[in-house]
């Protein structure tokens, strides 16, 4: 068994979702190496191969992947996939654009975001919200997959593996980068918080989510959001939290003026502990919570950042 | 410019699928069905472009047994022009369906494909990547925001972290987010006059794709249940709660 995992980074630092992909790729078999495509990416290079288990890091380094276009990454994927078994990325939005392209290319089924490894052909994936979970197995020579990073570790860190040019330079015809809008925050990323504190439409504005500010800060804590929120305009949209949006597990998660809809629960479920702030007492995200307190949000923030 | 767009009948986003008793896979009997929500704002942006006068012809298909006329049905009443159902009862891959649809791509030639970022059954998110690598075009994926200029589609997509924006050279693949559009209601008088549009019907194995089923669903379970919580009375419960029974903060 040979394993790819394909490097998520914004091109200035590596994404943790990565060494979590190295952790689901060493539950398949040991020879891993790591593919690291876009520019001036030393810095990268160095944190990848620096993941516990990893024994090889692939570079390409150019000007053609600093914006991670699916149809250039695809390309450069296929080029080198001989001989892998199994080539495996994180399931966030860049690993979702390019892995079905080079699966497409490669004329394999692609099994996306997947929770659990049974065996080198056989892995657990949550279908239909996460309201039920399946076990797949592939009968494909090459395993094309994309790991939910939430569902595992991070992986400890080694003395840096070898690494290698891949000389390979793919740029499309079709499509160019034009812009992008970055959101600022100093808070933790978060896919990977520890503690993500969350607001829905009980919030009632976008102004109002300052009550959330102060204890984030005090439970260093990321802020996330309701698929309400978003659309109601309060919170930009990469803020979400649910089935489309991202996919989080910390270990603390407190959910703020949100009903729990299906979407929603979809994305915070396997958290290990959840409070839940609601004036509703019938709000289903009772159902799901270890911590209720049915009360008025207006009234408990204020008092929960002085109690902290 | 021809817009085809494709739309999958699903379980309605509403409804809480239920696994069956003998594990084989989820119980979708007597249960509510619908477009796929983000086909459905495939479907608006592409009457969106019609109405605009950009899109000269709309034409949504869709894969499956005859039940999914039902939702080609409903497209045609928001606006499409005509429908293709693509006939098989075979439970497919994603790469099947992207497999039959380049073939419809390569017969009908539009100078869009829009679909859905993924289906809510399923939950996926391959379908359009793998078209566009299929019939070579480019790709635009998780577009909340779609404009046609100069031979080109200028997408924002949205991306962790922020909106990223790219160009794409027609003829082009894009798929939706939620923030694309909000999908409009068919009226009774467009449900009736959807009833005369036409609809074709192509048998799947007449399109020369080898359907063969390359990964295989070994079993279905509920997951599992979190333990009952319990209801605070106050913050400061709570607060003393999670120090020094959860101890998830200090």
């Amino acid at each position: 068994m040979k394993i790819l995992v394909i490097a998520d980074h914004d091109n200035g630092a590596l994404k943790p979702e990565t060494s979590k992909v190295v952790n689901a790729a060493s539950k398949i078999g040991t020879d891993i190496s790591v593919l690291v495509a876009g520019h001036n990416v030393g810095s990268i290079v160095e944190a990848a191969a620096s993941i516990a288990g990893v024994s090889n890091v692939l570079v390409a380094d150019n000007a053609v992947y600093e914006t991670q276009l699916a149809e250039n990454i695809s390309e450069l994927v296929l080029s080198i996939a001989e001989g892998y078994t199994h080539i495996l990325a994180s399931a966030s939005t860049t690993g979702k654009n390019m892995l079905p392209r080079v699966a497409a290319l490669l004329d394999k089924s692609q099994i996306s975001e997947i929770i659990a490894v049974v065996d080198e052909n056989t892995f657990k994936r949550p279908i239909y919200a996460g309201n039920a979970i399946a076990t797949v197995q592939s009968n494909e020579s090459v395993k094309l997959l994309t790991v939910r990073a939430s569902a595992f570790d991070l992986q400890g860190t080694q003395a840096p593996a070898a690494t290698s040019v891949v000389g390979t330079v793919v740029d499309n015809a079709t499509t160019q980068f034009v812009s992008i809008e970055q959101t600022e925050s100093e808070r933790p990323e978060l896919t990977a918080a520890p503690v993500v504190i969350s607001g829905g439409r009980g919030m009632q504005n976008g102004e109002n989510f300052k009550l959330l500010e102060g204890i984030a800060d005090k439970l260093g804590a990321a802020i996330g959001a309701s698929r309400a929120a978003v659309d109601a305009g309060f919170v930009p949209n990469d803020m979400q939290v649910g089935q489309t949006g991202k996919i989080v597990a910390p270990n603390l998660y407190i959910a703020v003026g949100i009903s729990g809809a299906i979407q929603h629960l979809a994305g915070m479920k396997d958290s290990k502990v959840i409070v839940a702030i609601n004036k509703d007492p019938d709000a289903p995200i009772f159902q799901v919570a270890d911590y209720g307190l049915v009360a008025d949000l207006f009234d408990v923030l204020p008092e929960l950042e002085k109690a902290l | 410019m021809k817009v085809l767009v494709p739309i999958k009948r699903v379980i309605d986003y509403n409804v809480k699928a239920r696994v069956k008793s003998d594990n084989s896979d989820v119980d979708l009997s007597n249960v509510k069905m619908a477009i796929n929500p983000f086909c459905e704002i495939a479907v608006e942006e592409a009457v969106r472009l019609k109405e605009a006068g950009t899109a000269t012809e709309v034409v949504v298909v869709s894969i499956g047994d005859k039940a999914c006329q039902e939702q080609l049905r409903t497209a045609l009443a928001l606006g499409a022009d005509r429908a293709i159902q693509i006939e098989t009862d075979q439970k497919l891959e994603s790469l099947h369906v992207a497999k039959l649809l380049a073939k419809l791509v390569e017969q009908e030639s539009p100078e869009l494909v829009i679909l859905g970022k993924q289906t809510i059954d399923a939950d996926n998110n391959q379908t359009g990547q793998m078209l566009a690598a299929l019939t070579k075009r480019g790709q635009a994926t998780f577009a909340s925001k779609v404009v046609i200029e100069n031979g080109k589609a200028v997408v924002t997509r949205e991306v962790d972290g922020g909106l990223q924006t790219v160009a794409v050279n027609l003829p082009a693949i894009v798929t939706t987010d939620l923030r694309l559009n909000e999908p409009r209601y068919a009226s009774l008088p467009n449900i009736m006059k959807a009833k005369r549009k036409p609809l074709d019907v192509v048998a799947a194995d007449s399109l020369g794709v080898d359907l063969s089923p390359r990964v295989t669903l070994v079993r279905v379970e509920e997951p599992a249940k979190r333990q009952g919580g319990i209801v605070v009375e106050s913050v400061s419960e709570l607060v003393e709660k999670l120090k020094n029974e959860a101890k998830v903060i200090s």
